[in-house]
């Protein structure tokens, strides 16, 4: 077994995601199951294959070197759950 | 073909046989009728009747002008909220459009709701929804069947005939699958036609929008509004965009079509290699050439892509964090728990699912031994596709294993539920345009899918093969 209880927890802190002992234990299981079913691509000789990471054939393409200056803090602020004096706000994280 | 057709409503409009406010009425008014398929996440008449009075004001030639059109809600609209069937995301207003809507809207279409999808695309059933499951149109009374996924609202409004045409995007077969499931049109283009710009990210590297629609001329017209270059998306292609409806022709005469002899797959339904020799006849006929082809690595697009797709995901929705947008939880004694419980709450279990294996196999020890080792299979599904296409124009295989199953059936088995993508996950995986058409039944009556993949933006060649098949089925 890959996922033990000790690695699901590393991974659910990793991720930021709070597990329950019940939900631990369900994608024990699932991400067992997943990890075992992708284990087939150990069949194929990747020797010398350089990885694919981009498709597409497009360079990325220059732009000009212009300033541009749009201001507009207060339109991503107007999502914000908690904002203060045009800042995020979140829990204190400094006593 | 009963329902009518986008081109056929442009027409009528042009002629004044119909007005725009005649026409959306006629719309707004099924909508309503069939509120009981859960089609769409937001739908707001006064919404629609607000563009129709602006449009009403307009007095400039559109392409598009007044046509109903549904968009899913991966894509970020001004006018709307955007959630993509997250809790997480379940008061955001954007406030900037998507590429693809602003292209829509500059057309002058009319945008009648917000369509239900998987959670954050991720599905093939329209179930994962935070809002609910989507009912696919065909199902019989007292037997609803699933829509297919993850655009399954925006299939499901074209079947129903509540829109002229809708967004999607296509990941895995996000698009082809629910096309089929339903019995419309759907188009996912080449990796990079269409620019991602403010559509919530899944997997970036295979992320694509595209169209459904009732039929393929239909399709060809609304693909070429949303295509184009766009600065704002790195692997936004520049490429001269055609007048695909205009370019359209059905003679496939000197063509040559490939069968990959890799998709016949045990346990495959009878009915869906029937209609995959029945197309593959009709081709035949028209004087297309038959060249079996060979895919090898096909059988490992599925492994590949549950590696790729949740490794990007995890990624791309680490910004869920509950600062700058959405859901925060109300649990925050410190900066991480409110993050962990913010995350723990705001998303469901498949999203939960993918976020922990996409972390896990880009962890630390981990990452060459999956991430890397898909990305180097990814490249060999790749080089086969191209030397398939060395010997052949186009290639066609049917779009999905099944028809529509029932709702809630393929729920608790991950990788069963995957295997969905079985004939759609490789051309996504090499970028590939493919499009899926409605082409023969099953024994139940419900429509299946065929589909056809073309070379990187041969687009025009992969809708005159489809509508050369659309025309000799109806």
């Amino acid at each position: 077994m890959k996922i033990d209880k000790n690695t699901i927890n590393k991974i659910a802190r990793l991720s930021r995601i709070k597990l329950d002992d019940k939900e631990s234990e369900d994608y024990i299981k699932d991400l067992n199951s997943i990890l075992d079913w992708v284990e087939q691509l150990n069949e194929v000789n990747t020797e010398n294959v350089e990885p694919l990471s981009n498709i597409s054939s497009s360079i990325l393409p220059k732009r000009e070197d212009v300033s541009n200056d749009t201001n507009s803090s207060g339109e991503i602020l107007e999502n914000a759950p908690d904002k203060l004096e045009g800042f995020f706000a979140v829990p204190k994280v400094v006593e | 073909m009963s329902k009518s057709s986008l081109k056929q409503t442009l027409k009528d409009l042009e002629t004044k046989k119909i007005s725009i406010r005649e026409l959306n009425q006629v719309y707004l008014k099924r909508i309503k009728e069939k509120d009981n398929l859960n089609v769409f996440i937001h739908f707001s008449e006064e919404n629609v009747l607000k563009q129709m009075d602006n449009l009403e004001k307009d007095n400039s030639a559109k392409k598009l002008k007044g046509i109903p059109i549904a968009i899913k809600d991966l894509f970020c609209t001004k006018s709307m909220p955007t959630t993509a069937a997250s809790k997480i995301l379940e008061n955001f207003n954007p406030t900037y459009e998507s590429f693809v809507t602003q292209k829509l809207l500059d057309e002058g279409s009319i945008f009648v709701g917000k369509t239900n999808l998987d959670e954050f695309a991720m599905g093939s059933a329209t179930n994962t929804s935070f809002f609910g499951n989507t009912i696919n149109p065909l199902s019989k009374e007292n037997e609803p069947l699933a829509p297919g996924g993850s655009s399954g609202g925006s299939a499901a409004a074209v079947a129903a005939d509540l829109c002229l045409g809708a967004t999607g995007t296509d990941t895995g077969g996000s698009i082809r699958q629910p096309a089929s499931f339903c019995g419309v049109v759907g188009i996912k283009p080449t990796y990079g036609l269409c620019s991602r710009w403010g559509i919530a990210a899944f997997a970036s590297s295979l992320d694509q929008a595209g169209i459904f629609s009732h039929n393929v001329e239909d399709a060809s017209i609304l693909l070429q509004s949303i295509a184009g270059f766009d600065q704002r998306d790195s692997t936004s292609a520049k490429v001269d965009i055609p007048n695909y409806f205009e370019n359209l022709d059905d003679d496939l005469n000197g063509k040559t079509v490939g069968i990959p002899k890799e998709y016949s797959i045990d346990g495959t339904p009878m009915e869906i290699s029937q209609i995959w020799e029945d197309a593959i006849k009709v081709l035949e006929k028209k004087g297309v050439k038959i060249k079996n082809i060979s895919l090898p690595h096909s059988k490992y697009a599925l492994p590949t892509y549950y590696i790729i797709a949740p490794a990007e995901a995890s990624s791309n929705l680490a910004r869920y964090d509950g600062v700058k947008y959405g859901f925060r939880s109300d649990e925050i004694d410190s900066l991480d728990e409110m993050y962990e419980n913010t995350r723990a709450q705001g998303f469901g279990r498949e999203v939960k699912r993918r976020i922990l294996i996409g972390t896990y196999v880009l962890s630390a020890g981990y990452y060459d031994a999956y991430y890397l080792k898909a990305q180097k299979v990814r490249k060999l599904i790749a080089d086969d596709f191209n030397k398939a296409f060395k010997e052949c124009d186009f290639i066609v295989t049917p779009t999905a294993p099944s028809a529509a199953f029932p709702l809630n059936e393929k729920q608790n088995d991950p990788i069963k539920m995957y295997l969905n993508d079985v004939f759609t996950v490789p051309a996504s995986l090499a970028g590939l345009p493919g499009i899926s058409i409605p082409f023969g039944k099953d024994k139940n009556n419900l429509p299946l899918g065929i589909q056809i993949l073309g070379k990187h933006f041969d687009e025009q060649q992969v809708f005159n093969a489809a509508v050369s098949l659309e025309r000799s089925y109806e």
